[in-house]
């Protein structure tokens, strides 16, 4: 046995597999967005189980189902304000909610900062053009163009 | 069975009539021999009854002292030997061979630096247990007799008062596996023993901590720690409450 020094000793603390980089932060003070995105998420996800249900009933099963979808069924349905506002808040809220859920999985599953950072950048400026779009399509929506 | 001492230690491994031979495979890792973790594979004879613990007994005792693992008490008190079995969390001394087929994947607790072979540095997991301030916190005067308490007010945190600190639950969260600095539900639990505990004035305080950003708000209800707790915890339960205390709180 050959005696280890102290130099030696401290090598010998390697890093793999795993060690960890950051500790526990001390500061006592809540940052509380992760609060309410924690409870936007149940809230959110409680309209949606009515909002998204219904949906899906009236889009593919009620009375002809997918068979009687066209261009003129949606103009139908638009031209109610009621089910305008359905499908506003059917958007944001799913949108918002899904990109919130992607947001925590990427946290948990991007090693790198880097990757971590761009994956959130791709996240954010996809979820943000399919808000902005399709807000601006329920918004301006013209029954007119058919014709 | 008895060790015959004058034959090298790979043979003396009896194998007796009512024993069969499993296959353990042990996750390796020494850092005085090779940078790198490895599988390494054990003929191991048990009988009905024996614990995995045995089986790393019989490895350790008769055919490769080398292997290294933590273990005490021998019987799910002292919270010693948590580690990775068949991909899951347990406590070696609890889980019966019989109940795990003939080839057994054996890996350290996943998510904090491994030492060697089975042995985890929990140095990071203490950290955060003591980060929450696990003892007693009172306001006003000292009293001259004990802090009485009604068996309804014990009741309200029983469960968590069970914990032995094995960290199966910590090391089988997949937010903690990729996140340091959460705190994992041990800690959790450890402070929830004491938020619930009606002699304790520390709750706001302690409700404060957790309400960090690596705090209770990282947990996404995967229940990985509920099954892993050999206890029987209700780890994810515990992890709500404290949530729900920290929504309805007043002030
Ligand atoms: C139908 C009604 C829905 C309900 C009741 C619901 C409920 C929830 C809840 C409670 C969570 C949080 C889980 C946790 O952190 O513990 C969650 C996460 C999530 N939701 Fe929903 N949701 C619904 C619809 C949707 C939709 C339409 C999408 C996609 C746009 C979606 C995407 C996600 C994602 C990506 C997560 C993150 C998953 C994770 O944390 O592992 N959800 N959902
Ligand atoms: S809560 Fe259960 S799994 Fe977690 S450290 Fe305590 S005893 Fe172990
Ligand atoms: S050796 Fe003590 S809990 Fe298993």
């Amino acid at each position: 046995m050959t005696a280890v020094t102290e130099t030696q000793q401290d090598r010998l603390v390697i890093e793999a597999p795993r060690t960890r980089k950051k500790r526990p932060s001390q500061s006592g003070r809540g940052t509380n967005f992760e609060m309410y995105a924690w409870i936007f998420m149940r809230m959110s996800g409680l309209l949606l189980v009515f909002l998204v249900l219904g949906h899906l009933s009236i889009m593919l099963l009620l009375d002809g189902g997918v068979q009687r979808i066209n261009f003129g069924f949606v103009a139908g349905r638009w031209a109610s304000p009621f089910w305008r506002t359905w499908d506003l808040m059917q958007l944001w809220l799913a949108q918002l909610h899904g990109t919130n859920g992607l947001r925590v999985i990427i946290n948990d599953y991007a090693e790198r900062d880097g990757t971590r950072f761009w994956l959130k950048m791709l996240l954010y400026t996809s979820s943000f053009l399919v808000l902005v779009l399709g807000t601006l399509v329920i918004f301006t929506f013209d029954p007119d163009l058919a014709g | 069975m008895t060790v015959v001492e004058d034959r090298p230690a790979a043979e003396q491994a009896p194998v007796e009539d009512h024993q069969r031979i499993i296959t353990v495979k042990v996750r390796r890792y020494d850092p005085e021999v090779d940078p790198e973790a490895n599988w390494q594979s054990f003929q191991v004879p048990v009988e009905k009854g024996d614990r995995l613990l045995d089986a790393l007994h019989q490895i350790k005792w008769y055919q490769d002292g080398s292997l290294s693992f933590r273990r005490s008490c021998a019987h799910g008190v002292c919270g010693s030997d948590a580690m990775r079995i068949n991909g899951v969390n347990r406590l070696a001394c609890k889980v019966l061979v019989k109940d795990l087929g003939d080839e057994i994947l054996v890996e350290p607790i996943k998510g904090l630096a491994v030492l060697k072979d089975l042995i985890v540095d929990m140095e990071p997991f203490f950290e955060a247990f003591r980060a929450i301030k696990p003892f007693l916190i009172t306001d006003g005067r000292e009293p001259t007799r004990e802090r009485l308490q009604s068996a309804e007010d014990r009741e309200r945190f029983e469960d968590t008062t069970k914990c032995i600190m094995c960290a199966a639950c910590t090391t089988a969260c997949p937010v903690f596996w990729n996140d340091d600095a959460y705190f994992g539900p041990q800690a959790i639990v450890a402070a929830h023993r004491f938020i619930f505990d009606s002699r304790d004035d520390g709750a706001e305080e302690r409700l404060e901590i957790l309400n960090d950003k690596e705090g209770v708000w990282r947990c996404r209800t995967t229940f990985n720690c509920t099954d892993a707790c050999p206890r029987g915890i209700q780890v994810t339960k515990a992890i709500q409450e404290v949530k729900r205390a920290l929504i309805f709180r007043r002030g």
